[in-house]
């Protein structure tokens, strides 16, 4: 079977991921309920014709994954998989507001073409002309995860070559506040540095766009190898120590060898005792690292989770600012990638220098 | 006419999102299609609103409006015929 | 690694019948589902023919012996019926016996609910139960707790009218890895003001009875359905001794690339699909021997994916019909109910008939199949063309 080999990333977040000379060098702290991502300077990645449609989610997509191609130094891919959770929200909740108020009449197309869950892939497709596969995921903090499950399927058994993957998700006004009322969302503002202490119900959200070139063949922009991926719809938090160690096993590890655990903690009180879990059980004296706190919750949070794996394998680097607790590894070759939301749509990914 | 025309305009470029255009880059012959502004079917359908919401005349064919459609002044030269608000 | 993708059990529910049997019987009997829209206040009721459903939601949750604290939005509801219906025809009665998965395919997720309470969320408590169903995820969560699926390998797709076709491709690699033994692959979507109001502005929505592959046809009806299939691999098939009503074959997934809703007009996606699909299964066109077509009735779509049938097949393509005429268009289920018809007709060998067809399409001289046809069947080829140029064709086979 094949490698399954991170080419590049590209990525449109609340931090600075734009470019790789500044990523993550000083890391933005937040104090709010919502982190909307920084916008970069749009038009010069998309054509105004093609931008005038967009809406946030779409034009962070489009960033994401050119600035991914470039760096791979591709024009092309033989495949686009995308996970998003929410989809187009923005014009989702543009067009029903707009049935709602003006009882269905003098509705325009835009916002309800512009919703399609697969509006991003199809953009990108678009974009650079890409006539291959195109699929789009849209499964709950799973989405991102069965993008990448995907095409390493077509890695390894050799289906295709290059692969341009990414999560993405946009906030939007109303179904903010919708998660507000139900307290998904916090009620009040925290500190990104004390999000995790906070016990209350409910994560900070937020928005972004991942994406990744990965490919079976190995060139000198390449971060990591993906070696291994598991999700699971549903699991007890008595389980959870259990599937990760079955996990490992599988891929021949024991939870020493771990150098790094990156973790999808979001300080929401009913849900991080899965993270918890581990931190304080098998993997206490493994590193251990956040991001959730400085970019916000979202479904395809998880794709900067994987972004800043595949960037310390690289570097060799980690931002001390995402550091849970105090431990420093003697080296950074293998990490473990855990996430969920709310319960549920739980996974592992595992990543080795290469 | 004129005034029709001014306001086809600014409607055109604040309903289609033309945010880098003004209404003195649009001729009143150009093509609004094709070579012209470049705008799509889509765009076309988003005309087709506005000549309901703002004239209230109704195309039930997409395909009545290729004609309408094709420059500004076409537009307007319709309008004034059909109009019924 | 398993080389032959078995299809053990099926399962629908549609605007012509509530199960598998129902809806053979609507399809052999030219029975169609369309009809003025009843379930949703809207103001296009008259300008508009849909496929509904005749089970209220309260009907379809005691289906289900759900109790009313249920947060299922009609997508999920319709989504466990025909995914249970497909479990149980698969003869499987320990769900965890076989490392076994779901894929499920939907583009409204539980908009239905959304648009019903989008600003009484605010205020009500008694409604909020369904925020959280909105994402399209969450209907895929729902019925693989219906079926018993845990601690697995589930996931959603969403490629708009593509999905369900994708869902299979999916399952079937899925399989074909070795990744699963087991996968209950399909899609399900609800009737939604939402979609109705979104094709209503692409000037879409025919006011009469859709016509596929017809000259003068008008457009599309929206439909709403759900279908699965149980995948399963070879070894399962072997050790259980099971029954297979047909085997994925091939199956082949392009994009368009040419504009955000519509097709090339010489259906270049629609070309690649197929040939990918062709290839995959190691077949020539000749192997073909019915198209079950994407067939929306729009301008648009039967004129793209007729000349992108004749590219692939030439002039004397194999008999093919749409039976969108009977269900309307159901979105991200269209590929689950149309796999579920494409092994009815591989079972019974009858190729459905293309409905509502009185006028020849003056850009090319292929005709669908007019009137139910006994063909001994082997092969039949079924396409899912969707926005975002996304366009699928999935092959089903009697034999391995």
């Amino acid at each position: 079977m094949e490698k399954v080999y991170i080419n590049s990333f590209g990525s449109v977040s609340a931090q600075n991921t734009e470019y790789d000379s500044s990523f993550l060098k000083d890391i933005i702290s937040y104090n709010d309920t919502t982190i909307p991502a920084i916008n970069p300077i749009y038009k010069d990645f998309i054509p105004p014709a093609a931008a005038r449609r967009m809406a946030k989610g779409v034009k962070m997509g489009i960033v994401a994954s050119k600035l991914a191609l470039q760096k791979a130094n591709l024009n092309n891919v033989d495949a686009i998989i995308t996970g998003t959770g929410m989809g187009c929200l923005h014009d989702s909740e543009k067009f029903l507001s707009a049935i709602i108020d003006n009882d269905e009449q003098y509705l325009t197309p835009t916002p309800f073409i512009q919703s399609t869950h697969n509006t991003v892939g199809g953009q990108i497709a678009l974009e650079i002309q890409c006539k291959g596969y195109n699929f789009t995921y849209v499964h709950g903090s799973n989405s991102f995860e069965s993008a990448l499950l995907d095409a390493k399927l077509q890695l390894e058994l050799n289906e295709a070559k290059n692969i341009l993957i990414g999560g993405v998700d946009e906030l939007a006004k109303h179904t903010v506040l919708l998660n507000k009322t139900i307290n998904h969302i916090k009620k009040e503002p925290v500190e990104s540095a004390e999000l995790l202490e906070t016990n209350t119900k409910g994560a900070i959200f937020g928005e972004g766009a991942n994406f990744f070139v990965v490919s079976n063949e190995k060139q000198d922009s390449t971060l990591a190898v993906v070696d291994g991926l598991e999700i699971y719809n549903t699991l007890e938090v008595d389980s959870i120590t259990d599937k990760a160690r079955e996990f490992l096993k599988e891929h021949n590890l024991n939870v020493s060898e771990i150098d790094t655990l990156i973790l999808g903690n979001n300080g929401d009180e009913e849900f991080d005792i899965y993270y918890n879990t581990l931190t304080s059980g098998d993997f206490k004296n493994t590193q251990q690292m956040v991001y959730k706190p400085w970019i916000g919750e979202c479904y395809t949070a998880s794709s900067f989770g994987l972004l800043l794996a595949a960037n310390i394998l690289k570097t060799k680097t980690v931002p001390e600012t995402f550091q849970l607790n105090a431990i420093i590894p003697s080296q950074y070759k293998t990490i473990l990638l855990y996430n969920q939301y709310r319960g549920e749509n739980h996974s592992f990914t595992l990543l080795r220098q290469c | 006419m004129e005034a029709l025309k001014q306001e086809l305009k600014e409607n055109i470029i604040e309903q289609l999102n033309l945010e880098d255009m003004t209404i003195t880059d649009i001729g009143d012959d150009d093509m609004l299609f094709g070579d012209g502004l470049g705008l799509d079917s889509i765009d076309a359908l988003e005309l087709i609103v506005m000549l309901d919401k703002n004239y209230g005349i109704k195309l039930t064919d997409p395909k009545e409006g290729k004609h309408i459609f094709e420059s500004v002044k076409t537009m307007a030269t319709y309008i004034t015929e059909h109009r019924s608000k | 690694m398993s080389k032959g993708i078995a299809i053990t059990g099926m399962g629908i529910i549609s605007a012509i019948g509530n199960n598998v049997a129902e809806n053979y019987h609507a399809l052999i009997n030219e029975r169609i589902g369309i009809s003025r829209v009843s379930k949703i206040d809207t103001i296009h009721e008259n300008d508009i023919m849909v496929g509904e459903i005749a089970y209220t939601n309260q009907e379809l949750e005691s289906l289900l012996n759900l109790t009313p604290e249920n947060n299922y939005s009609r997508t999920a509801f319709l989504g466990a019926i025909a995914a249970k219906e497909a479990v149980k025809h698969a003869g499987i009665t320990d769900i965890s016996a076989y490392k076994t998965g779901l894929i499920s395919a939907t583009s409204v997720g539980g908009m239905d609910m959304t648009e019903k309470y989008y600003y009484q969320y605010l205020e009500d408590e008694n409604v909020q139960k369904y925020i959280a169903g909105h994402n399209a995820g969450d209907s895929t969560q729902k019925i693989a707790q219906q079926l018993g699926i845990e601690e697995s390998l589930v996931t959603t797709i969403s490629t708009a009218c593509s999905s369900a076709a994708n869902a299979i491709m999916l399952g079937a690699r899925l399989i074909k890895a070795g990744k699963l033994d087991r996968v209950v692959v399909g899609g399900t979507d609800c009737m939604s003001k939402f979609t109705i109001n979104g094709f209503k502005t692409l000037m879409i929505l025919s006011d009469t009875y859709n016509a596929p592959f017809d000259d003068n046809r008008k457009g599309l009806n929206l439909g709403e359905a759900a279908a699965y299939l149980v995948l399963e691999s070879d070894h399962v098939v072997k050790a259980e001794n099971k029954t297979v009503l047909a085997y994925v074959k091939g199956y082949g997934n392009a994009n368009d690339a040419f504009h955000q809703t519509a097709s090339s007009e010489n259906g270049d996606g629609a070309t690649l699909a197929m040939e990918k699909a062709l290839e995959i299964a190691n077949y020539k066109p000749e192997d073909i021997d019915y198209i079950n077509a994407h067939g929306t009735a729009t301008g648009n779509n039967d004129l793209s994916e007729g000349r992108a049938i004749i590219r692939v097949f030439g002039e004397k393509a194999p008999e093919f019909s749409s039976t969108k005429a009977y269900t309307g268009h159901t979105l991200a289920a269209a590929g689950g109910i149309e796999a579920v018809y494409a092994i009815l007709a591989l079972q019974n060998n009858v190729i459905f008939p293309n409905l509502n067809f009185k006028t020849q399409m003056q850009e090319f001289s292929i005709t669908p199949q007019l009137k139910l046809k006994e063909k001994a069947l082997k092969t039949v080829m079924s396409n899912s063309f969707g926005f975002g140029g996304n366009c699928s064709t999935v092959i089903f086979s009697k034999k391995e």
